[in-house]
């Protein structure tokens, strides 16, 4: 018999990236990080190092309860990376926060379940070092 | 009215053909610039400006003066995506305002269909770590998805259908029936069955992306072409009639602190570019705007000031973007990116079918056609997008 090849896997974040290295060292934690100002009390995400609200900026990293509304989405059907390919139908979509920022990810549900407006909950997907968040329709509430 | 306008667009080209026949994009470019500066009654040791994105090679600014044989004083290399014509012909009205040129030469060439470039739902390569791409990567978003968020929430905001949103798409393709350079081209590109489509049509290709449909998505092309910009001494000497920038307006959009997704980077660079020409949008006879997916045409409709924010869908739908009906202005005469020409970055193309209507030249013409819009969007809508807003005029 033929070897059967290894699936794709997810493709993931490039290090060295000193910006969103910290973001991602925080995920092998189940942790969903962000930044707010010392200073001027400004939110900032995606991660950075100065602060888009001030400059005398001091950014302190603070951890997301990891909930949050889907304000938008869409329903992946074709896409050409052989792990997406092998994925569709799925769902993206941007997620607010309920700290205030907003954030890209993917939406672990029945595309047809989705809708905006909708409450999710932050989940993960383990990889080796870090782990991808992935949304879930927030069944607390 | 503002000043007399200091700068016009003197001579346009488009390459004819969907597909390049084995030319390279930099020879589509210098094609194309030498038929546009005939058509401007001028010759390459006019040209004192160049204008490049650098698509058809890294670092152009470095490589296309000598490529083209010409010794340029103003050397600009802005790239914003599909909207860079726009900025770039923004860019050459103020250089020639400043004195600093007279005859500004922006080019375009690309052979995306012949690569097999799945622009629109490709995977990117995996490149340089970049903070922005390291936030997204992992979710696996591709281009046709990232617009297709922005109607989704305008859907869910405004109560937008599919079926306006498919108009959009049936009034492009009426146009581009009416290009014989469109229609040939639909065919050398593989459509099969070229011809008018219906909402039904739209609406029954399948989804990409939802709620965007496969007719919703421009075409992946081969093309260029090429605009040259002259002052108005050069202006006065020239064989065609002048298309005047009266006025230009540039800025780019993300979505920073929870910004609202429905409104674009166009609502900024509209107010400049109509201020400055001292134009309203119901005085515009004709909207040249990029046609990526129909939502971006919805949603820049809206922000350009046709339509109140979140009332394009009934705007669209009522049929007035058609070249010969009245209360809108005629929508992408020339078929669009839709249905006509998309090799990638399609501003230049706007700035082309804005000069023909004003010449009296296109293949859909509005009888009398003296103000037209050309509105370039570059990047993804839904993360980050440049707006560029050319206003030109008859006189």
């Amino acid at each position: 018999m033929p070897e059967r090849a290894a699936p794709p896997e997810r493709p993931l974040p490039v290090f060295p990236e000193p910006d969103t290295e910290p973001f991602w060292t925080a995920t092998a934690d189940h942790r969903l990080t962000y930044q707010v100002c010392a200073h001027c009390g400004q939110t900032v995400f995606h991660p950075r190092r100065h602060c888009t609200g001030c400059t005398r900026g001091e950014l302190e990293w603070r951890d997301s309860a990891g909930r949050g509304t889907v304000y938008t989405f869409t329903v992946i059907r074709q896409h050409g990376q052989p792990f997406f390919r092998a994925r569709v139908p799925y769902v993206v979509g941007m997620i607010d926060l309920d700290e205030g920022f907003r954030m890209l990810a993917e939406i672990g549900a029945d595309p047809d379940a989705v809708h905006v407006n909708q409450r999710v909950a932050v989940g993960w997907e383990d990889h080796a070092g870090l782990s991808v968040p992935v949304f879930r329709p927030d069944l607390a509430e | 009215m503002m000043a007399s306008p200091a700068a016009a667009i003197a001579g346009v080209h488009e390459f004819p053909r969907r597909t390049a026949g084995g030319l390279s994009p930099l020879q589509i470019k210098a094609e194309c610039a030498a038929r546009a500066l005939e058509d401007a009654g001028l010759a390459w040791r006019d040209v004192d400006a160049v204008y490049d994105a650098s698509e058809a090679g890294r670092m152009q600014g470095l490589t296309i003066a000598e490529y083209f044989g010409i010794s340029p004083r103003v050397i600009d290399t802005t790239a914003v995506g599909g909207s860079s014509y726009e900025f770039q012909a923004a860019h050459a009205s103020r250089d020639i305002a400043a004195g600093k040129a007279n005859v500004a030469l922006l080019t375009y060439g690309s052979t995306a269909h012949s690569q097999a470039r799945a622009i629109g739902t490709g995977g990117r390569a995996a490149a340089d770590p970049q903070p922005a791409d390291n936030m997204e990567r992992p979710y696996g978003l591709t281009l046709v998805g990232n617009y297709a968020m922005v109607a989704r929430r305008h859907m869910a905001e405004y109560g937008t259908t599919p079926e306006q949103l498919a108009e959009i798409a049936v009034t492009t393709r009426r146009h581009a029936m009416r290009n014989p350079q469109a229609v040939a081209g639909l065919a050398d590109i593989g459509f099969r069955d070229v011809r008018e489509i219906t909402v039904d049509d739209v609406l029954g290709s399948r989804l990409i992306a939802d709620p965007l449909h496969l007719l919703e998505c421009c075409i992946v092309s081969d093309g260029g072409g090429a605009v040259v910009i002259v002052s108005s001494a050069v202006a006065a000497g020239i064989p065609k009639r002048p298309a005047w920038i009266l006025g230009t307006g540039e800025a780019v959009g993300y979505p920073a602190g929870g910004a609202d997704l429905t409104t674009t980077a166009a609502a900024r660079s509209g107010r400049e570019a109509f201020g400055q020409a001292g134009v309203r949008p119901d005085e515009i006879d004709v909207a040249m705007i990029y046609d990526s997916f129909t939502i971006t045409v919805l949603a820049i409709l809206e922000d350009l000031g046709f339509a109140k924010k979140g009332e394009g869908g009934p705007f669209a739908a009522g049929g007035c973007l058609a070249f010969d009906r009245p209360g809108g202005p005629a929508l992408n005469t020339d078929g669009g990116g839709l249905s006509s020409n998309h090799p990638g970055m399609r501003g230049i193309f706007l700035l082309i079918e804005a000069t023909r209507q004003l010449r009296g030249e296109s293949t859909a013409q509005v009888p009398g056609a003296c103000l037209a819009v050309a509105h370039g969007n570059g990047g993804l809508l839904a993360t980050r997008h440049a707006a560029g807003t050319i206003v030109l005029g008859r006189e």
